[in-house]
């Protein structure tokens, strides 16, 4: 017999193998989503801005619990609730909260509740090119920059001279294609939830992109989340209204409430999770989970 | 000899000017081809690495490699083919070989033009609302692979076309007069003596198909899904997978703190892929025009 | 002459062998009208997501309107600015590509040795494979920088952006129809050109042109074609901003380009989705339009 040679291996099969009928028993008892995903593996789509995150807690968690395999993919919020919809998704990440209309569809679909967890915050930061010498603004300036209707379309409005390397002195304002989730959160936060951003505003696909771009135009403003600074930009101060102090977006004052624009983000099951879900969902809410969100630029749940 | 006259001599100066003109023009976008893609292979160099191409992506797609997206396109090239060349080899043998000169002949004719000339996004949306979601799918390579496979059909069609052409028709009338069918005089003396035109037309298709971004971009290609172990199925048919295209937007667009060589070097192997697999076609175009015996 | 067949041998086959024959042949047949079927299907299947919005549709504010808010609450679908952004977009990028396309052509077929070519023909080949996200990536690592840089212009990633990569796209089917047309004008046209003591220039534009006028249009429509339907490099390179364009540098955003930006978070069946899937049949129609004149401009000269 061979055992003996290859016992190594088949100790390691055998420890593999323990996981994945645990969670196999515990995934059809718990009647987790349907399709033909093995227990096993968590189908975890949606929000691209928490992509990179959702990819390091893959990756992470992959070390803790080698029998679970984590298979992340971005594409959207949208995308991955609509993915829980229509079951083909187990776990959702989402940058905004789940609508009353997706909510219904998923009744009608599958019988079950939209079922959330916030697992951190998003600080919105505004960035500008690092030579640009604006340190602060106001949120009603923010406003008057990005509303259709607002009067600040210059650089010299806002009093700034002489951007070095600028063309000229319009104010190029970038935002994201106009359903991802960041654009609809900074549009309510600055805004509001009537108004309506300037149609000339310069669209981009990603939050990466955002700040790939202010990085090269001394003439923009852009917006993106926190953790996507370079060292060709830099982040603005913002107030929430003139008088009251400007205030960076950092850990502190996002859980303070003091930082006006941050987000929470959710994951998203559809239901009650199955064990192994449930048991990922506890890992991102522990101490290792919530570590690899301050290490990417988010903000973790504060400490209880 | 003539002597040179002045209205000769301004004839020649004349001649060389215009060669010039055109020439520069031709020079105009020849040039800048090359200047591109020698920049990005020469930004992209220092990061192709093995560990670039063998594992996978890490940290959002900001470290480690690019396997899987090689393996997805090497899947969604596969599949597309298997579908795209028969069909578009047997659609090329009627329109050459049974197609009467008609009204209806015209029709397909058109609609293979226009086949080709629909956008990629087009057939994207498509690929959505029929693969994805009427026949049930999902977003899967399958579904890609089939959108994909549509798009291309014109390519082939169109060479394999042109390849059955060039068999002389004494060809066909020798092998009818010895009693042969028309299916057998196809089989045994068309096909055979018109490979190399439609391997020309396969090899372009895999070409195409390895570029393109949009239609599956919305039909079954991930921005990040990883392979995990070995063995001959990296990939299930009816999950999705990633692709090199979708990886280098995806990487250049919204990935956060890659470093810029990265970006490159994915553009810089995307383009070696296609380029090299377009030589292959041209090379062996050259090679077989040569052999050529009528 | 052809050889008697004898009558108790019909082609030396049995039923089977006949059999197998008609499928086969009953095979191609099928295969050979799939195009027919593709076509229609395409159509209808994108008509399909988009139709139940057609009730609503308000056609004049679709076309004409630039009020592109699909995300507010009441909606705006006015594509007006996106249709003007492919249009602008397409029109200076053959503004650029038609000259050079037609002078390559010109070179190829009249001034190069066969040597020369067979290089060149290879060389257009190759430009025609490299893939649009490569020419989107090179629009906005490379040309961007440089453009905003050599014509003074706050933002890179704009129309002229777009249209220069457009124009090294479309070049290679410009030259090689066009190439296609100049071949087809008889020898004897440019001896009899040459024996009147024209000059290359006169026989290049006083002959040949005219002659192979119907191909030379077809080659630049199938060029327009090919622009109108490009999605990656203009996503891209456009810079993505739903404004009517003022100047060569301003950023415009393209009917392509919104379908594939937004597409992915636009929930299946709601009402942006079924609006980009009306865009799509808008592009299908305008590509199919163009793609017919070509078609028959070609068939045209064919008839001669």
């Amino acid at each position: 017999m061979n055992v003996s040679i290859r016992s190594k291996n088949l100790r390691g099969a055998v420890l593999g193998l323990v996981p994945v009928l645990l969670a196999t028993g515990c995934g059809n008892s718990g009647g987790g989503p349907s399709g033909d995903s093995s227990a096993d593996t968590i189908a975890n789509i949606g929000s691209d801005t928490m992509l990179q995150l959702a990819m390091a807690w893959s990756e992470a968690f992959k070390l803790a619990e080698p029998g679970v395999n984590v298979e992340v993919n971005g594409g959207g919020s949208g995308v991955g609730i609509a993915g829980l919809i229509n079951g083909s998704v187990d776990l959702a990440n989402s940058s905004r909260a789940f609508e009353e209309k997706e909510a219904a569809d998923l009744r009608a679909k599958q019988g079950k509740e939209p079922l959330g967890v916030t697992v951190g915050f998003d600080a919105l930061s505004i960035y500008v090119h690092k030579d640009n010498p604006l340190q602060e603004l106001t949120l009603e300036q923010l406003a008057g920059i990005y509303s259709r209707d607002g009067a600040i379309r210059t650089w010299s409005d806002l009093g700034v001279k002489a951007i070095p390397g600028a063309q000229g002195d319009e104010i190029i304002a970038i935002s994201r294609q106009n359903n991802s989730g960041t654009h609809h959160y900074f549009k309510e936060a600055v805004v509001g939830k009537k108004g309506v951003l300037r149609p000339d505003c310069v669209n981009q696909n990603g939050s990466a992109d955002v700040v790939n771009l202010v990085a090269t135009t001394p003439n923009a403003i852009g917006y993106s989340g926190m953790g996507y600074r370079t060292d060709a930009v830099r982040i603005l101060k913002v107030a929430k209204r003139a008088g009251e102090a400007a205030i960076l977006p950092s850990i502190a004052s996002t859980l303070d409430k003091s930082y006006p624009i941050a987000r929470p983000m959710f994951v998203y099951t559809a239901g009650e999770p199955a064990a192994h879900i449930k048991k990922y969902i506890d890992w991102i809410l522990s101490e290792p989970g919530q570590s690899l969100l301050a290490e990417n630029g988010y903000v973790p749940l504060p400490k209880q | 000899m003539f002597t040179e006259t002045l209205t000769g001599r301004k004839k020649q100066r004349h001649e060389r000017v215009a060669r010039m003109f055109f020439g520069l023009m031709t020079a105009a976008m020849v040039i800048p081809l090359l200047l591109i893609v020698g920049f990005v292979v020469f930004k992209g160099a220092p990061a192709m690495t093995w560990e670039f191409f063998s594992t996978n992506p890490r940290r959002g797609g900001t470290a480690g490699g690019i396997w899987p997206a090689l393996v997805g396109t090497l899947y969604l090239i596969l599949v597309s083919l298997c579908i795209s060349a028969p069909i578009g080899v047997l659609a090329a043998v009627y329109l050459n070989e049974y197609a009467k000169e008609n009204w209806f002949t015209r029709i397909v004719n058109l609609a293979v033009v226009n086949l080709a000339g629909v956008p990629s996004i087009v057939h994207g949306l498509f690929g959505l609302g029929a693969f994805v979601y009427a026949l049930h799918f999902g977003k899967s390579i399958l579904a890609a692979a089939l959108t994909l496979a549509i798009m291309t059909l014109p390519v082939i069609i169109a060479s394999t076309k042109e390849a059955l052409a060039s068999v002389p028709r004494s060809f066909r009338e020798a092998c009818w007069n010895v009693g042969a069918s028309r299916w057998q005089t196809i089989w045994r003396i068309v096909l055979p003596n018109s490979i190399s035109g439609i391997l020309t037309g396969v090899i372009l298709q895999v070409s195409r198909t390895a570029g393109e971004t949009a239609p599956v971009m919305l039909t079954g290609v991930a921005t990040f899904k990883a392979i995990e172990g070995g063995g001959l199925f990296l990939y299930d048919l009816r999950e999705q997978c990633m692709a090199l295209s979708m990886h280098l937007f995806y990487v250049r667009t919204q990935a956060s703190g890659a470093p810029e060589e990265l970006s490159y070097a994915i553009a810089a192997t995307l383009l070696g892929v296609v380029l090299l697999v377009n030589t292959t076609a041209i090379c062996f175009r050259v090679f077989l025009r040569a052999r050529k015996k009528w | 002459m052809s050889l008697p067949r004898s009558p108790e041998r019909p082609a030396g086959r049995g039923r089977l062998a006949v059999l197998f024959e008609q499928a086969i042949e009953l095979l191609i047949r099928l295969c050979g009208i799939s195009a027919i079927v593709f076509v229609f299907g395409i159509f209808f299947f994108v008509f399909r997501e988009g139709a139940p919005y057609l009730a609503q549709l308000d056609l004049g504010a679709f076309l004409f309107s630039s009020d592109w808010y699909p995300s507010n609450d009441p909606a705006h679908y006015g594509a007006g600015a996106l249709l003007l952004g492919t249009l602008s977009v397409t029109l200076l990028a053959m503004l650029m590509a038609v000259p050079f396309g037609l002078g390559a052509a010109v070179f190829v077929s009249e001034f190069s040795a066969p040597r020369t070519r067979e290089v060149l023909k290879i060389v257009i080949e190759l430009l025609a494979a490299v893939p649009s996200v490569v020419w989107g990536f090179i629009g906005m690592s490379v040309l961007g920088p440089l453009i905003k840089d050599v014509f003074q212009v706050p933002l890179g990633v704009n129309m002229f952006n777009a249209a220069l990569l457009l124009a090294l796209m479309s070049v290679p089917i410009i030259v090689s129809i066009g190439e296609d047309a100049l071949k087809a004008v008889p020898d004897s046209y440019r001896e009899a050109a040459l024996a009147l003591g024209a000059t290359r220039w006169q026989t290049v534009f006083r002959m040949l042109f005219p002659a192979a006028k119907n191909g030379l249009l077809a080659a630049v429509l199938l060029g327009v074609g090919r622009a109108i339907g490009e999605t990656m490099a203009v996503l891209m390179a456009t810079g993505h901003s739903a404004r009517i364009p003022t100047s060569l540098f301003d950023p415009v955003q393209t009917l392509t380009a919104t379908i594939a930006a937004e597409l992915g978070e636009a929930r299946q069946g709601s009402e942006h989705y079924q609006v980009l899937f009306l865009i799509g049949v808008l592009l299908f129609t305008l590509t199919f339009a163009v793609n017919l004149t070509a078609d028959l401009v070609v068939k045209g000269i064919r008839r001669k």
